[in-house]
């Protein structure tokens, strides 16, 4: 019998099989399969791979939600990724193991998991003034991204920080501060933004992953579409009220109690692409639209410059777009949906002009947004 | 003399870095450095303060809300804004629930395994584990089939040599001193408690939307729009029945698991109630108003200050005399390092003088880390829920009172005490059970509120900022999970000008500042036993026990005073 997380080649050397023992175990069922010879070896490794696939966590410039937003994961639970699914070896925040074991631990997996771990990324990476702006173990976060996620199987960066540099490398960027795709280029990197990242999401490309061997389907941005293949205003369950003009006026005002659309209080949900209308959050249990605040596009490309401010209605430049459509249209042909829609996509074509769009044509991929001068 | 280095401290928020001097199998000094600095306090100015909180709450994702909350406070006080009741109610259910939350991981899945050795936990019997978990607890969980399963569990864990999580630990540590039956049910309840807080935590998603970083913030009120009728009303009856199940879960965890458990460990680590006090000095602003937030005197918790270890005396506390030093943090004062400044003259201006990378040591006698280190009426203080527990206590609080000395006659102790590390996690343990008991009735009142007619949630006289003056400051104050916090803002032309956060992790984490005094850390540190300089759990036991945050204690958003215009600095 197999224990948990133990390769067949490791079962039998527990009781005493030799490994030649084991090839020729291998043999056996390639011929019993009807197979060609030649795939001795390659059963041979699937099975020798039996063995948990290592999973490291690094954090940098971070604030910890995302670990904390992992934690929350309830399908599968995080017990059971982090034990039984996963071994999880390097995870500051929560392993067992501190200063001189901990370096060891992650050194390990480098030396003997070369090229089969997954490495996942929590955080900015400061680029500035040599990297001093945040080290670990006395080593760069640079250094040890390089090192870390240059030896991984699959990087997969998790949160705003990770992906852009976030809220860190927002204007005017003190500590250069980037996300890992660009603090190290030319890796391959699967991005999971948003302030923090769903667990749920998380949760479902560990499985995939480990299911079929390789990353679930990506967007330009190397976002999984099936998280972000979605603008948040057409899964919103407030839609229907946006498509027919009811709009929240003031906060806590009878429209805002009948769960009407924040569009006008700022909700940033039409340029925003999540599955949050669909997932939600905390067990599928609620998300910001739900409970009355606006979206703040938390998963759009360096959505801190380009999505704020938060309050002012979508677009910026005001006259311009969805403001007029929604406002106006919206309001005199209540009920009319398609109209409504019809009129949403002239809003973009406006937009489309006013700031560039992405291949998606929703999400503004402008670098660094000015914000005002004071 | 030899230097023991633990670089990266784990299981806390952040980037600690502890450098201590061992003689003789003792602390002899220590050193307290953050190695991370994100310099967020630029960022803020020139914005909408109405979304300031959007932006500060991000200063952290663990003790995630409670920036926002102090944000929140700061601008409605620089405007003169009051909330309404409900409003109020729903910030102090959300800050409660996070306080209690936060302790629950902070205990089991932070902290515990300083105390527990998860290997042990194997030699354990089953039958005696269950024997023992039904002497302390009517919690159910507790027969020796369940125990079994839980040991199962580990047993094939470390059967398949991939411990994940607990590969690196100090499994067969001398300084572990759990029966193993006692590791087994601390095990197990590890386990429950990574269920029971993502549970607990659905609190934050039906009043906050989401948690990490919940987004139902206002300034004026909150989002959480109130309808006794309204099915798609963030709160209605059939949501007040979900919270009022989850905090009844979390209370019966709290009573039946959380602290049997710290009493079980406490027990074995007796010796522990001697080592790690520290300062002495103990500051807590208060909070969890039963009113307005302007009168402390109806806060759930009391404010004041306590030094030198009197608990016969609680001095008021006057924001005013709270300064920073950056005498041994790596930054720059316009006028010299010497001197301290007040949160609203503050500076913050990184000049980083610590060895190149890579780096074996810190250069401890010049600058040292990114935290400042801030003090009041020039002592150093410690912030947390010790000294929320001894403030009020010393003020004659009932509640606590008779929580404290229960359980203090359960360990047949004195308060001196709680002048310790083992001190500091009862506090923690203690003051959940205290919080708690106060969600569920603050979940009553909204019900009451609802079911009279009173819907209000937002009060949005000034939410137009044409209504503000042209220039105003204000500050908010908090206490936080892991102590006093307070922010600082100067709104002029609507637009933030200046910013300034002080939080609790730079009370207890700082380096030393001008006179020398050590930060809170530090001075715990000091005759700390260590039995194996290769492997100082003891040191972990006691910087865990303040339950560290570092990504907040950098000094994340604060402003560089007005050195600078916006195109300046940028530039």
């Amino acid at each position: 019998m197999l224990l948990s997380g133990e390769s067949i080649p490791e079962a039998c050397q527990r009781q005493g099989v030799s490994r030649r023992q084991f090839l020729e175990f291998c043999a056996a069922i390639t011929a019993t399969l009807a197979l060609p010879t030649s795939y001795a070896e390659a059963i041979a490794e699937a099975l020798e791979q039996r063995r948990k696939p290592v999973l490291v966590w690094l954090e940098f410039q971070d604030c910890a939600g995302n670990t904390e937003s992992m934690l929350r994961a309830s399908h599968p639970s995080v017990e059971d990724i982090v034990l039984e699914t996963l071994s999880w070896e390097y995870h500051e925040t929560i392993m067992a193991g501190y200063g001189k074991a901990a370096e060891a631990a992650l050194d390990r997996v480098i030396r003997e998991e070369k090229g089969k771990y997954i490495a996942v990324v929590e955080g900015a990476i400061p680029t500035a003034d040599d990297g001093v702006y945040c080290t670990i173990g006395g080593r760069t976060a640079l250094d040890i991204a390089r090192e870390v996620c240059g030896n991984a199987a699959a990087n997969i960066a998790v949160g705003a920080c990770a992906w852009d540099g976030g809220l860190v490398r927002s204007n005017p960027n003190p500590t250069g501060a980037l996300g890992l795709q660009d603090a190290v280029p030319g890796l391959k990197v699967v991005n999971l933004p948003g302030c923090p990242h769903n667990a749920a999401n998380t949760a479902a490309v560990l499985v995939h992953y480990l299911t079929f061997g390789e990353m679930p389907a990506l967007d330009p941005y190397n976002r999984p579409l099936f998280a972000y293949g979605q603008i948040i205003h057409d899964q919103c369950e407030r839609r229907a009220h946006y498509d027919a003009g009811r709009f929240v006026q003031a906060w806590g005002d009878e429209a805002h109690r009948k769960g009407w659309c924040l569009y006008k209080m700022g909700c940033k949900g039409p340029e925003a692409n999540y599955n949050c209308p669909t997932v939600r959050w905390n067990d599928a249990t609620s998300w910001p639209v739900k409970a009355g605040h606006g979206c703040i596009a938390c998963a759009s490309p360096r959505f801190w410059d380009t999505k704020s401010p938060f309050y002012e209605r979508l677009p910026h430049p005001a006259g311009f777009g969805v403001d007029v459509t929604a406002g106006e249209i919206g309001w005199t042909i209540v009920g009319a949906v398609a109209a409504a829609t019809a009129a949403h996509g002239v809003g973009h074509l406006i937009r489309n002009r006013i700031h560039p769009l992405d291949q998606e044509g929703e999400e503004t991929k402008k670098d660094a947004a000015p914000t005002e001068e004071p | 003399m030899p230097r023991v280095v633990i670089d990266p401290m784990t299981r806390i928020e952040g980037h600690l870095r502890i450098e201590a001097e061992v003689n003789g199998h003792e602390v002899t000094d220590a050193w307290s450095s953050g190695t991370m600095f994100r310099g967020i306090e630029l960022i803020l100015r020139g914005r909408d303060p109405r979304e300031a909180w959007i932006w500060a709450q991000r200063i952290c994702g663990v003790c995630t809300t409670v920036h926002a909350l102090a944000s929140v406070r700061a601008v409605e006080n620089a405007l003169g804004i009051e909330v309404p009741d409900n409003a109020r109610l729903v910030r102090n259910l959300i800050a409660g629930a996070q306080n209690v939350h936060d302790h629950i991981i902070h205990f089991y899945h932070l902290h515990a395994l300083d105390w527990v050795d998860v290997t042990l936990a194997l030699k354990a019997d089953p039958t005696k584990t269950s024997q023992i978990a039904q002497s302390i607890s009517d919690w159910p969980k507790s027969s020796a089939a369940y125990f079994k399963g839980v040991q199962d569990r580990v047993k094939s864990l470390v059967a398949s040599r991939q411990l994940s999580l607990f590969s690196s630990g100090d499994w067969g540590h001398p300084s572990y001193h759990l029966p193993p039956e006692v590791n087994l049910l601390a095990v197990a309840h590890y386990i429950e408690a990574l269920e029971l807080q993502r549970e607990f935590i659905r609190i934050h998603a039906v009043l906050g939307g989401k948690n990490p970083h919940p987004q139902t913030y206002l300034v004026g009120g909150m989002t959480t729009a109130m309808d006794a009728n309204e099915p798609e009303a963030v709160i209605n009856p059939e949501r007040i029945t979900l919270l009022n199940q989850l905090v009844a879960n979390a209370q019966t965890f709290v009573k039946q698991v959380y602290v049997p458990d710290i009493l079980a460990i406490a027990g074995f680590y007796r010796d522990w109630f001697q080592y790690g006090e520290g300062l002495g000095n103990f500051l807590a602003y208060g909070d969890y108003p039963s009113a307005s937030i302007k009168d402390p005197a109806g806060f759930l918790f009391p404010r004041g200050i306590i030094l030198k270890r009197d608990l016969s005396a609680v001095l008021p506390f006057d924001p005013k005399n709270v300064t920073e030093y950056v005498t041994h943090s790596w930054y720059e004062y316009s006028d010299g390092d010497q001197a301290g400044k007040h949160p609203s003259l503050g500076e913050t201006n990184p000049k980083y003088t610590g060895p190149k990378p890579p780096y074996e040591y810190l250069k401890t006698d010049e600058k040292y880390s990114w935290l400042k280190s801030p003090r009041y009426d020039d002592k150093p203080m410690e912030v947390g829920p010790l000294a929320r527990t001894l403030v009020a206590y010393a003020s004659g609080n009932e509640q606590i009172k008779k929580l404290v000395d229960g359980t203090l006659a359960k360990l047949n102790l004195p308060p001196a005490a709680l002048f310790s590390t083992m001190g500091r996690i009862a506090a923690r343990a203690l003051e959940a059970q205290f919080m708690v008991d106060n969600l569920s009735a603050w979940v009553r009142q909204l019900d009451d509120n609802m079911a009279h007619g009173d819907v209000r949630i937002h009060n949005s006289e000034k939410w137009d900022p044409e209504s503000w003056p042209k220039s105003c400051q204000g500050f908010g104050l908090e206490e936080a999970p892991r102590g006093s916090l307070g922010h600082w803002v100067e709104i002029e032309n609507k637009k933030i000008v200046n910013y300034q956060a002080v939080v609790p992790s730079t009370w207890n984490a700082g380096p030393r500042d001008a006179h020398g005094q050590r930060g809170a850390y530090e001075a715990s540190l000091l005759k700390t036993p260590i039995t194996d300089p290769e492997r100082p759990l003891e040191i972990l036991r006691t910087v865990h026990s303040f339950d560290p945050c570092l990504a907040c204690a950098v000094h994340v958003v604060d402003a560089t005073g007005r050195l600078y215009s916006r195109r300046a600095v940028a530039v």
